[in-house]
């Protein structure tokens, strides 16, 4: 059972680097992860999921209004990028790089467009981050807690 | 003026840059329907300008042919006059001579001989008559005593007898030539009787209208009335014709005298005379020349003549016999005009057009510089955001490999693993060039100010690359000129760079002889090498014995004993050098700039003639196969000069293939007081133990240049040392038998015997041994010097073959001889001098040092993404440090309240409300605050104030963009630096290592 479900979380992790959504900056991640800190993949990729949502929120808002302010739609996406990079979601990442010379160029159609681009980038990272989450809690709960 | 129109229209035509195609087609049929119609203009403008000329110059000749025309008429008309009144004059005398001989005398005293005698012989008077002839007037009463007198009867003109009239007037005189009218009443002839009353009525002479005469020429008959009586002259008619008593009469042969006096004229061939007896107006009569009018109307000339007869009226007409003919002058002046016309007409096109072309193309060079230079523009910044993107992840990868490493590993998996790493680093080292390079040319590149020591710039380069050199056999060495300040400012880390660049190139060229460093002053350098010129007579004064430093084999005196390309850096020039600076110099003065002249010499391959032009290029290596060999992209040198320009200095080489090179490069730093150096600033210090000061050691060197850097390194340390060439000398001194020449170290003994490996044979280690073992036995020392050997070699396998105390290993840095000396010398070593190769950057045990940094460290990191603040912390805490989050730059001064427990910030730029250079500035403005209050309380005076007097958290920026965050933009506000975002591991280490060595550990 333990096995299967581990076997399982492997093959969406592999995928999720195989095809991009993530890069090296996650693997330091899955490093910092010991017996110090036994929640801390999981704790930073819920941390990432709700700001990411937030900002999406944020930027869809900003992007709706009348008088676009771009100063501060580009704020929002460094954000994003920061939090990104820092998780290691390249594929978001690179996005928001996108989506920040499209701000810098006060573009209004290219930053909703990449902000599509982005959005379902995100939804599907986070789909999958919280499958991997539930597959781990699964595991988990599969070993007796010391 | 029409060309003139056309190019101003077609300047007028709009000049929009990006015009669509259709445009510059329009406008261009517009410009040739401009300057067709421009062409057309001026051809015309140009052939009406040849008319009005031709024109002008016709007329001014036919004005000329007109004024020929009436000068030669009235000279003419005069002439003809003239010579007319002549032979009037003559028949006007044979009238008088006439009437003298009828005065009084009846029958006149006259008789036909005798006239017609006279007349014959006085003819040559009158060329023009063809004959003169008497005739009497007879009235009809007396008509036939006359005929009875004559015996012969009066005849008509018609030689017949003649009717009866009034009056006759019969020729009873006559020149022979004419003796045909004898007996001829003349009065019968229509003309002629008219003649006769006029000429009687008048007393002169009169002409009658012009007839053919016998000689079939044109001609007129003068008839002159011959008196009795010499009448007054305003005689009565009636008297006049009463006294007559005869009339003398002559034909006069017109055409003859024109014709004879045309004759003698000049132009009497292009003139047609006419000459006209006008009487009757409505008639005139011709006397001379051609009744035909001639054709075409050319211009004419009427002058009047004057024969002497009232009643008559002549004029001549003169014309000329051809119609002038236009000069050619009038054709080829024009002409030439027209030409010259269309010549400049198609200069001015000609260049019009040109200008236009040239206006045209320059507007084409434009757009393309403008798309070049954006193309430029936005080449560096591709290179840099590239450079960037491929950063990261390869920091990642590097920092994987680093952590695979430190786990267990196969000897197979590590060989792999680190064969990626050194590649990783390859391609690292590559993009940090790159993205330099791109720096630079985007102008972001800037140096920083900061105090650093030179020497242990240099010591590190040489440690850098002293495994390699130990490896290929080559001596390295660095000597630095004892007038160069101990402490300059300047951008240490890009002087770093330069040399590490000229020095990585020679270790990679060079295969066999020595690779020396030298830095002097810029004055001293220029003065050797100006001094080259004189003969060196002191060039030896450095060595103590002339004999032995020639008697050695070495071929060349450099380092290694190899020939360096640039012949400056031999001994001699060296040597001069030398002392140069041990003279006092006048060049001691307060002017703050120091130019450093560094020189990296190498006894490599040397750089092929051919390439030596391109070698500053950048990716220009010496040929292609240079980089299949060596390896490299030939970026480095280009930086290199890019970064010596920077600094306001000059690079140069000399290089001589197979013989080696020799790079040269000048900067320009600012000197700096030691103790000016403030606080708040890091500087780059190592200092170097202190322990060995008044020590001195005995140098056993055959090679001068070698050992004068070897007495660089522990002079430095504060040895004083003195060189000999071989051991048996150094064994001499030791013994004191030569100890007199050891002045400057006086009666002190050397506590250290350093040999060179190369001076030291085989089997010597025993015989020094003992020669030394029994020099202490014979009581000649006092005390035993500890033997050091200087080797390029492994240093254990040395000291297992040789019986020495230490083997010290090239190449030689001040650190580690130190570090060699105190373990040979067991001298205790303070603790906090400790650190000299731990704070070094290089070595494989990176994580281990930052891991031995950060353990048990206070830090605050602060950034409003909670991601990265997560992940900083998270990462942090794995090197054992204490990590402590906070959210805003706000949050983060509330935490930082005097005194506080942190050991180091690390600080995001961009935070809504207040970023990071913000807060900085205010924490820096609150530390600065608490350091005044503190100097204030000094009074108090307890060790704690001492101990926290100067507040200075170090804070350092998180950013991941490094082309941005320059490191002045950092210190500007008061940060202390930069780590990238998320953490490389190197670079953390770099960056922290400055702050949280263990000097500073509280």
């Amino acid at each position: 059972m333990a096995a299967a479900l581990t076997s399982q979380l492997h093959a969406l992790v592999n995928n999720m680097f195989a095809t991009g959504l993530l890069d090296d900056q996650f693997q330091q991640l899955q490093m910092l992860q010991d017996f110090s800190a036994p929640d801390f993949v999981s704790e930073v990729v819920t941390l990432f999921c709700d700001d990411g949502e937030r900002i999406i929120g944020e930027l869809a808002r900003e992007l709706d209004k009348p008088n676009v302010d771009f100063d501060r739609v580009d704020s929002f996406a460094h954000q994003l990028k920061g939090s990104s990079a820092s998780v290691g979601a390249q594929k978001v990442k690179n996005t928001c790089i996108q989506f920040r010379e499209f701000c810098q160029q006060r573009s209004r159609d290219g930053c909703l467009k990449t902000l599509d681009l982005v959005r379902t980038e995100f939804y599907d990272l986070r789909n999958k981050f919280q499958a991997m989450l539930q597959l781990e809690q699964q595991i988990q709960a599969c070993y007796p807690k010391h | 003026m029409g060309v003139g129109g056309g190019g101003g229209g077609g300047g007028g035509g709009g000049r929009e840059a990006g015009e669509g195609e259709a445009a510059v087609r329009k406008r261009w049929r517009v410009k040739v329907r401009l300057s067709t119609a421009a062409v057309v203009v001026w051809v015309l403008a140009s052939a009406a300008l040849w008319a009005g000329l031709h024109w002008r110059f016709r007329r001014a000749a036919l004005h000329k042919a007109e004024e020929g025309l009436v000068c030669m008429c009235e000279e003419r008309a005069r002439m003809l006059q003239d010579q007319f009144a002549v032979s009037v004059n003559h028949v006007h005398a044979l009238a008088i001579l006439v009437a003298t001989f009828h005065y009084d005398k009846l029958p006149p005293a006259l008789d036909q001989d005798t006239f017609a005698a006279y007349a014959a012989r006085t003819s040559f008077e009158r060329p023009l008559l063809s004959g003169v002839a008497y005739a009497q007037r007879v009235v009809h009463t007396d008509r036939e005593s006359f005929e009875r007198q004559q015996g012969w009867i009066i005849k008509t003109m018609k030689h017949e007898p003649s009717s009866v009239q009034d009056e006759y007037a019969p020729v009873i005189y006559s020149q022979e030539t004419i003796s045909y009218i004898e007996g001829l009443d003349v009065m019968s002839g229509e003309e002629d009787r008219e003649n006769i009353l006029r000429a009687r009525a008048t007393g002169k002479a009169v002409l009658t209208s012009p007839f053919r005469l016998m000689s079939n020429h044109l001609g007129v008959v003068l008839t002159f009335p011959v008196y009795l009586v010499d009448l007054p002259e305003d005689a009565k008619v009636e008297d006049r014709v009463s006294a007559t008593a005869g009339y003398l009469g002559g034909a006069f042969d017109v055409e003859s005298l024109v014709e004879n006096l045309l004759r003698q004229l000049a132009g009497n061939q292009e003139l047609v005379v006419n000459v006209y007896d006008v009487t009757n107006h409505s008639n005139p009569l011709v006397m001379y020349g051609s009744e035909i009018p001639l054709a075409t109307p050319s211009p004419s000339h009427t002058c009047m003549l004057d024969f002497g007869d009232p009643f008559r009226k002549h004029h001549m007409i003169c014309r000329y016999r051809n119609k002038p003919h236009v000069p050619w002058s009038a054709i080829t002046t024009p002409s030439g005009v027209f030409v010259i016309c269309m010549l400049v007409g198609y200069i001015v096109y000609a260049a019009w057009s040109r200008y236009d072309n040239v206006k045209e193309d320059c507007r084409k060079m434009e757009e393309l510089k403008k798309r070049a230079e954006a193309a430029d523009i936005a080449k560096s910044q591709f290179l840099a955001t590239v450079s960037h993107e491929i950063r990261t992840p390869m920091n990642g990868v590097l920092g994987m490999l680093d952590m695979l490493l430190d786990t267990e590993l196969k000897s197979t998996q590590r060989d792999y693993a680190q064969t990626a790493q050194v590649c990783g680093k390859a391609l690292i080292s590559l993009i940090n060039e790159v993205l330099d390079r791109a720096k630079i040319e985007a102008g972001k590149l800037d140096l920083e100010s900061v105090p650093f020591d030179l020497r242990s710039i240099l010591d590190d380069v040489i440690s850098l690359f002293s495994s390699k050199s130990r490896e290929k056999g080559i001596e390295l060495a660095v000597y630095v000129s004892e007038k160069v300040p101990e402490i300059l400012l300047g951008d240490p880390g890009r002087f770093r760079q330069i040399i590490t660049n000229l020095v990585g190139n020679s270790i990679k060229f060079t295969e066999r002889g020595h690779i020396f460093v030298q830095v002097h002053l810029a004055d001293h350098s220029n003065l050797a090498t100006e001094a080259k010129i004189e003969p060196v007579a002191n060039g030896m004064n450095g060595h103590k014995d002339e004999g032995s430093a020639i008697s050695t084999s070495v071929t060349q005196n450099t380092l290694s004993g190899f020939e360096a390309a640039d012949s400056r850096n031999n001994w001699e020039n060296f040597n001069l050098l030398l002392s140069y600076e041990t003279n006092e110099m006048p060049y001691e003065s307060g002017s703050d700039k120091v130019t450093l002249v560094v020189s990296v010499e190498d006894t490599g391959i040397g750089i092929p003639l051919h390439a030596q032009g391109r070698v500053f290029t950048p990716f220009m290596q010496a040929d292609s196969s240079t980089s299949r060999n060596y390896g490299g992209t030939g970026i480095g040198l280009s930086i290199s000069k890019c970064l010596v320009e920077i600094m306001g200095g000059q690079i140069n080489f000399v290089s001589r293939p197979l013989v080696g090179s020799t790079f040269t490069f000048t900067a320009v730093l600012r000197r700096c007081d030691k103790n000016a150096i403030s606080d708040n600033k890091p500087v780059l210090l190592h200092p170097l133990p202190s322990s060995f000061k008044g020590l001195s050691a005995l140098l056993v060197d055959k090679r001068p240049v070698r050992a004068t850097v070897t007495k660089y390194h522990l002079q430095r340390l504060g040895i004083a040392s003195e060189v000999v060439s071989t051991t048996e000398l150094a064994l001499s001194v030791l013994s004191g038998r030569n100890g007199s020449s050891l002045t400057s170290m006086g009666k002190k003994q050397p506590c250290m015997l350093l040999i060179e490996s190369d001076s030291w044979g085989s089997q010597m280690d025993v015989s020094l041994h003992a020669r030394l073992q029994e020099m202490k036995q014979n009581g000649r020392t006092r005390l035993l010097p500890k033997v050091f050997l200087l080797s390029a070699a492994e240093s254990d396998k040395v000291k297992t073959i040789y019986l020495v105390d230490s083997v010290i290993a090239k190449p030689l840095k001040a650190s580690a001889l130190a570090a060699c000396l105190f373990q040979a010398l067991g001298i205790t070593q303070p603790s906090n001098e400790n650190r000299n190769d731990s704070g070094s950057l290089h070595g494989r045990d990176g994580s281990g040092s930052l891991h031995g940094l950060l353990l048990g460290k206070n830090i605050l990191v602060v950034d409003d993404n909670k991601v990265n603040l997560r992940v900083a912390a998270g990462t942090l805490k794995k090197y054992g440090a204490k990590v402590e989050c906070v959210e805003s730059g706000k949050h983060a001064l509330s935490l930082l309240q005097v005194p506080y427990k942190f050991d180091l910030c690390l600080m995001d730029i961009q935070m809504p409300e207040m970023d990071g250079f913000e807060a900085t500035r205010q924490i820096r403005a609150m530390e600065g605050k608490a350091n005044e209050q503190a100097d204030d309380g000094d009074d108090s005076g307890s060790e704690s104030t001492a101990k926290t007097a100067k507040w200075h958290l170090p804070i350092l920026a998180m950013t991941a963009d490094v082309i941005q965050a320059t490191h002045e933009e950092c210190t500007k506000c008061g940060m202390d630096g930069y780590v990238s975002k998320p953490f490389e591991e190197k670079q953390l280490f770099q960056a922290v290592q400055k702050f949280l060595g263990p000097s500073m550990s509280s």
